[in-house]
């Protein structure tokens, strides 16, 4: 049975009728095509698919679409400003902080709900706040510094 | 930070480095970070079918009888796939380069052999309506015993777990049940040791699980051709196995693959592709099968584990005179690349020790359980740790620091190694004393002036037995050598100096003006022509094209 | 076959949908149920949903806090009222699972999950249930013993406040924080004239549910929190626990490093 969804996807409305039943990650890469956002294990524990829902970590592949009627959800695909990177994904760039890439979509969301919500992180906010993403390939260090950059920059290098 | 440590090694090479140091950024970062990088998975079709597998639930198991009619009719379904569906269902991964007899089956019809095992296939509109429809299937198993450990599985007796095998080892050029590293006498010089330390190593199966899961999308093109997107860090190989799976010309398969979402050795194995290219061709759409988690831990191929004995003749004054290892491969219940993984642990015993007396025994084991595949540094990381752990209770056994250890037993320039290659270009002397350098861990002032170009010889170590040719009993008589690969042969007397290979990169730019031409070197040091007396191991040589592929095949590159 | 999703605005009716429909269950955080539903678990026909705000309210008064089932992990690390709570809330899962996870979800997240129904034991909760019957109260031990069970939909849970810096929880875990349990402890340790008086002691990931740890409770009861005094507690640390072999740990394990663990927050030694 389908039921109608509506949403703002990285500012935009979009509308679907999706399966009843659905979870938002399939939901954004079905029925909305938003192939930015990845799956890992459809269990809710891996992170890969991480979005934010009205600035919210949220693992999109445990999350029941029709609860999310009406809400901002951003992901990956959401980030740049036309040809401008934001700048965790320059960050992540400088720092070789993806290799499979895999994760990427994933940390990025998690780590710009950190940074929306905390200009300032520690190391440790960095660290909590990606504790929740898994990564199989670079061993977490240069994500870590990738956020770091993109929060505290110029500072940081020149420290 | 990266230091280049140029002092070393200083007159061996021009240091016209352009790459290498210098941080280069991948070519997909820049899809990674804006989640563009095209995985398998990042294709739509608008009649995409969904391949779901019933897989065996026991170890060993005899299938009595499979009703599948009520999953058949169930809704969404398009088709279920069984053994008979399959054109070509037994297989050997390494059949494509001649190596080994096909002993897998895509899906079981049977027996089942490991948990996990596949026995059908359910095509259907969706994931859910492909799993509903897997619980309406009945089948009844006979379970059988079953042997879940190496050496339980070498035992007489025990249950037969592979039916090409029966014996439940990989067959080495038709006859052999393992492979073997002769050098010296060990039993001899074991009798000479100070100190004899023997132990046992363990490992278990280790499970890639990379962030994104095994699966392949078919998709049928035109003119009887499917493309197919996978997950497969081997494209060609897998092509060429899905093409001998489903009795089909490799032209009629256009693989896409590029972005592997985690790889690590676990997509290798093919698992995926010849049964959507089946499923594929059945229905006439596209079919994607994709591993969900569970199964990509339970069935997704490991590491797989390894039990491994060693046992070291030591001296007082800190030389391994002796090593003999016995490892035992877990394959798992089919061969999958484990035979390949056991011939190169064979090749790296005994580590990079300059060891008088070697002997080695490396068997590829089937057992119930899931086969096993490669991983980061495939057939050797197992036998490193194992060898390494021991060399560190060496040093405890003889009083010695473990840096030290090993450097007076680490190979040298001119060192003779138990494959009856002399060691050259080494460094690892070099490489200690910059970590201990490094980690301010203290070397005596001998260690510290120790050098690989110094001191390296034939009969360093010690205890030599040239009395015994190192020759297998039951050795195949030598075919005529491979065409055109000249192969070196030790010489069994002291060798003339190691000359240092010269590497010079000269590629000057429009904008840049010719460098300096790099000063003059000594000619290279004519390749010594092949000796009568054959080399010790030598199996038939294959005719197949890819005998050069050495390791397999027991050729050496020059 | 699909799945139907029913939403209502009212607990009660939520209540009432949950027993006419086919395999419903009530929705927390959706991280149990929405696994079941993506691995197509025939358990899951019907997801039952309430956007009552009751299941969202958190209420401190001066002895006594209660806390809506649908509040989340990350809802509770907000509330300041609520620090104690803090180190289990954190140890739920990373950020994006704690803005899902529920109180009352957490109730009925099968061993070795369910830290924070753990902590819930060593504060002598009670379940508010809502029920056929309309609301009932009952102590979060027997309704631990019964949650597999029936129908009731747990609308909030209350507990007496602990006195300050009495409650300790300690999650042993491979990856922290977010890893699943080999074990967790949660304690309630209030002591008088340096003599502890009245300890409640919860385990997770030690049996089938939460359990207490009575006889550590009853060892410990009039003695001083340091090595001596709780060496008896310690040596009964284990009884009345079932853990399990799981592929986190094997009850052996488990059972092996429960004293030490409880040893380590009795005395207030770091991790």
């Amino acid at each position: 049975m389908k039921t109608p969804i509506q949403f703002i996807l990285n500012g935009e409305e979009v509308a679907a009728f999706v399966e009843s039943g659905s979870n938002l990650l399939d939901t954004l890469r079905e029925s909305v095509g938003d192939l930015s956002v990845k799956g890992g294990c459809w269990q809710g524990t891996c992170g890969t698919c991480t979005v934010l829902i009205d600035g919210v970590p949220r693992v999109s592949c445990v999350t029941l679409a029709e609860t999310c009627a009406g809400k901002s959800i951003e992901t990956t695909a959401g980030l740049r400003r036309g040809p401008d990177l934001h700048p965790l994904q320059t960050a992540f760039m400088e720092r070789f902080a993806a290799q499979c890439g895999y994760c990427t979509p994933g940390m990025l969301m998690a780590a710009k709900a950190l940074l929306d919500r905390n200009p300032n992180p520690t190391r440790a906010d960095v660290i909590d706040a990606i504790c929740g993403n898994i990564c199989r390939c670079t061993g977490y260090e240069p994500i870590i510094e990738a956020v770091l950059d993109a929060a505290h920059g110029d500072a940081r290098r020149q420290a | 930070m990266l230091e280049f440590r140029k002092d070393i090694f200083a007159d061996e090479r021009d240091d016209n480095l352009i790459e290498v140091g210098q941080p280069t950024a991948r070519q997909d970062i820049l899809g990674h970070v804006t989640g563009t990088s095209p995985y398998y998975d990042d294709h739509r079709f608008g009649n995409l079918l969904h391949l779901k597998i019933l897989r065996s639930p026991h170890a060993h198991a005899r299938i009595r009888s499979i009703d599948d009619s009520a999953a058949a009719r169930a809704p969404g379904v398009k088709r279920i796939i069984r053994a008979a569906d399959v054109p070509v269902n037994l297989n050997t991964l390494l059949s494509l380069i001649q190596f080994g007899k096909d002993d897998e089956p895509s899906l079981a019809s049977d027996v089942v052999r490991y948990k996990g095992e596949p026995i059908l296939g359910i095509v259907a509109t969706s994931e859910r309506a492909a799993l509903e429809a897997m619980a309406l299937v009945r089948i009844s198993y006979d379970q059988l015993p079953a042997v879940l450990d190496v050496e339980e599985a070498l035992k007489a007796g025990a249950p037969s777990v592979n039916a090409t095998y029966p014996k439940n080892t990989f067959e080495y050029y038709g006859k052999y049940d393992h492979q073997k590293l002769r050098y010296g006498d060990v039993e001899a010089a074991f009798k000479q040791a100070d100190i004899v330390l023997e132990d046992r190593y363990q490992m278990s199966p280790i499970e890639h699980a990379p962030t994104e899961t095994n699966g392949s999308i078919a998709v049928p093109d035109t003119n009887g051709r499917f493309i197919v997107y996978t997950s497969t860090q081997a494209l060609f190989f897998s092509l060429d196995t899905s093409a001998k799976i489903n009795a089909m010309q490799s032209n009629q398969l256009h693989f896409i693959g590029g972005t592997v979402g985690g790889g690590f050795g676990g997509k290798v194995d093919t698992l995926t592709e010849p049964l959507s290219i089946l499923a594929a061709r059945l229905t006439g759409a596209p079919v994607r099968y994709r591993f969900g988690r569970h199964e990509e831990m339970q069935f997704g191929s490991p590491r797989g584990a390894e039990r491994i004995y060693v046992k070291d003749g030591i001296m007082k004054d800190g030389r391994i005179i002796a090593r003999q290892v016995r490892c035992y491969f877990d394959s798992g219940a089919y061969t999958r690349l484990s035979s390949y993984a056991v011939v190169k642990c064979t090749a790296h015993i005994p580590g990079p020790y300059t060891i008088p007396n070697v002997h080695a025994d490396v068997y590829c084991v089937f057992t119930n359980r899931t086969p096993a595949t490669a991983m980061r540094g495939f057939g050797v990381t197992a036998v490193d740790f194992a060898m390494e752990c021991h060399v560190d209770k060496g040093a405890v056994a003889v009083g010695m620091d473990p840096l030290e250890f090993r450097m007076l037993n680490i190979y040298r320039d001119g060192d003779m190694k138990a494959h009856r290659r002399q060691a050259k270009n080494t460094a690892l002397i070099e490489c200690a004393q910059v970590t201990a350098e490094k980690a301010n861990w203290p070397l005596r002032d001998e260690f510290r002036r120790m050098s690989s170009r110094e001191g390296g010889s034939p009969e360093r170590g010690g205890v030599v037995d040239r009395t015994r040719a190192p020759a297998l009993a039951s050795a195949p008589k030598l075919a005529p050598t491979d065409t055109g690969a000249a192969r070196t042969r030790a010489p069994s007397v002291a060798p003339s100096p190691v000359v240092p290979q010269r590497i010079a990169y000269e590629r000057p730019t429009a904008a840049e003006p010719a460098r300096a031409a790099p000063p003059q070197q000594p000619a290279p040091r004519p390749i010594p022509t092949p000796s009568a007396a054959p080399p010790a191991s030598t199996p038939a040589v294959s005719t197949h094209g890819a005998a050069r592929f050495s390791s397999v095949f027991g050729t050496r590159r020059r | 076959m699909s799945i139907t999703v029913k939403t209502y605005a009212r607990l009660a009716e939520a209540v009432n949908a949950l027993s006419s429909e086919r395999a419903a269950h009530f929705l927390g955080g959706g991280t149990l149920i929405m696994r079941a539903v993506n691995e197509a678990d025939p358990s899951v026909q019907t997801i039952v949903r309430s956007t009552d705000p009751v299941l969202l309210h958190i209420g401190v008064s001066s002895g006594r806090i209660e806390l809506g089932a649908g509040v989340t992990m990350a809802a509770i690390l907000a509330e300041r009222e609520l620090s104690f709570l803090h180190p289990v809330a954190r140890a739920v899962g990373g950020p994006a699972v704690r803005e899902a996870a529920t109180v009352g979800g957490n109730l009925f997240a099968h061993s070795p999950y369910g830290d924070f129904a753990a902590a819930l034991l060593a504060l002598d909760a009670t379940v508010a249930l809502a029920g056929g019957f309309g609301q009932r109260e009952q102590p979060l031990e027997e309704f631990l013993g019964r949650r597999d069970r029936g129908n009731a939909v747990v609308a909030s849970v209350a507990f007496k406040r602990p006195l300050p810096d009495s409650f300790r929880f300690s999650k042993v875990t491979r990856v922290h924080p977010k890893g699943i349990s080999v074990l967790s402890i949660s304690a309630q340790v209030p002591s008088a004239s340096g003599r502890v008086t009245g300890a409640r002691i919860a385990y997770g990931a030690m049996a089938p549910t939460p359990v207490r740890a009575k006889a550590a409770e009853r060892a410990l009861e009039g003695r001083a929190l340091d090595a001596a005094g709780i060496a008896p507690a310690l040596a009964v640390a284990a009884d009345g626990t079932s853990p399990a072999d799981d592929a986190i740990a094997s009850a052996w394990w488990r059972r092996e490093i429960l004293p030490v663990h409880l040893r380590r927050l009795l005395l207030g030694a770091a991790a």
